[in-house]
């Protein structure tokens, strides 16, 4: 029954679905795990690994994105369709810096990209970008944002979410183990470092992440730092035992 | 009536420009910055035809800072001035051209420091000092007499004052402050204003 009204995505199905879009999120459940958590006076992205063949070099992929100065965001999907968005973002970015001669907010460019993506789903012959992402940040007055954004063009702020495969699992983690105003970065941290070794397998390896402090910019934690993270969370969890 | 300089010792860049705006015959502003950052090694002096001058050098500042976004690391000096150069090169034949004159002062990590000279019809050229406006008449002589590649820092601010005081006694324009900046491997350093006192 629904066949047919999955190929001119213009096209509503009698029961009120664009499936297309349905499609697209699909397209994201497939996709690497994402896991972003906002902090009081730090925000942290973090996304597993994909295992890369033995000739290829690791560094070409790369999930987490800066599009500004007080920006970042990472996605879960389509690596390609990701490109463009980022690339959209980034130079938005820069024009809203030149036309009011203020950063963008956090918010701002989640609205910019979501508009992008809801466009996409209203044209002919276009189909819909496969990704959602969760993008962080600090507005110039210092508040820190996460904001997730989906297929469909909706976004929501969080205060921690996760996206593509197994996000439910660590969403799940997440509700559990969230405490409101983290005071420490290093609580912030380790909560999302453990949110993603719940589905990621052997561990701090295959994790890559990403922090930015209140008027600093974006850094990449070294393999060093996330090991020295993952050992402490290890010895704070056999504590326990 | 602008006027703008640079001086490139063995590791640093010196620039300095003039601080007023003006409109016809009224000084409308007497603390105008006339240099633009373009990272955290390169300035941008720019003066020439009113609002063409912020347009522009705001343009390429934010192009600047796109290409450090998608790339993940900054232009070099040299880079972004042959890039500026297109830049105005291609409003050129347009119907809207850009009036302006050009200093690119910058430090990289390899070249060490870099001056590039560029004027209103698009010319680069790298040189170890530079100045525009009607005052670059009566300063090049000077800097020409003076200059020395091995110049220190505080050699190169006295060459500097040499210029602004010969401005003060033969420029029939008053020109009370000039804005200095100091470039080398630390970034972009704000000098102290100078401002010449009458005649000798």
């Amino acid at each position: 029954m629904a066949m047919s009204y999955d190929r001119a995505i213009t096209v509503f199905s009698p029961d009120g679905h664009l499936f297309q879009v349905d499609y697209a999120q699909e397209a994201v459940k497939k996709g690497s795990t994402a896991v972003g958590v906002r902090g009081k006076n730090v925000v942290v992205l973090g996304v597993e690994k994909k295992i890369v063949a033995k000739l290829q070099e690791d560094r070409t992929v790369r999930k987490i994105c800066s599009l500004d100065d007080n920006v970042f965001m990472a996605f879960a999907g389509l690596t390609a369709d990701a490109r463009i968005i980022v690339n959209r973002a980034r130079v938005e970015c820069q024009s809203h810096r030149l036309t009011v001669e203020d950063p963008a907010t956090v918010e701002y460019i989640t609205r910019y990209i979501s508009s992008i993506k809801q466009r996409y789903t209203q044209s002919n012959g276009r189909r819909p970008f496969g990704i959602s992402s969760l993008i962080v940040g600090f507005d110039f007055d210092g508040t820190p944002h996460l904001y997730q954004t989906d297929p469909s063009g909706t976004y929501h702020a969080w205060k921690a979410n996760a996206i593509g495969r197994s996000a439910k699992t660590v969403r799940e983690f997440l509700e559990k183990n969230y405490k409101e105003d983290m005071e420490s970065d290093t609580d912030t941290i380790k909560l999302a470092i453990r949110a993603l070794l719940e589905v990621v397998q052997s561990g701090g390896k295959n994790i890559e992440l990403a922090i930015m402090k209140r008027d600093e910019s974006m850094k990449m934690l070294a393999q060093e730092e996330i090991e020295e993270y993952v050992t402490a969370i290890e010895t704070e969890k056999q504590k326990k035992t | 009536m602008e006027y703008l300089i640079g001086i490139q010792g063995q590791d640093f860049v010196l620039v300095a420009a003039d601080n007023i705006a003006a409109n016809s015959i009224i000084q409308m502003k007497q603390d105008q910055d006339k240099m633009f950052k373009l990272s955290d090694k390169i300035l941008l002096l720019c003066v020439g035809e009113a609002g063409d001058t912020v347009q522009f050098a705001e343009y390429i500042q934010k192009n600047i800072q796109l290409y450090k976004m998608r790339n993940g690391y900054e232009l070099s000096p040299k880079a972004a001035a042959n890039f500026t150069r297109k830049n105005l090169a291609d409003y050129l034949r347009s119907r809207t051209p850009y009036h302006v004159n050009l200093l690119l002062a910058g430090f990289d990590e390899t070249d060490g420091p870099g001056l590039y000279y560029m004027d209103h019809l698009s010319a680069l050229a790298k040189a170890p000092f530079a100045a525009h406006g009607y005052g670059a008449y009566l300063t090049l002589s000077i800097l020409d007499r003076y200059y020395r590649p091995d110049l220190t820092r505080d050699e190169a601010v006295d060459l500097l004052k040499k210029c602004i005081e010969e401005l003060n006694k033969r420029f029939i324009l008053n020109l009370p402050s000039f804005s200095v900046r100091l470039i080398d491997k630390e970034g972009i350093h704000d000098l102290e204003k100078l401002m010449p006192v009458g005649a000798k």
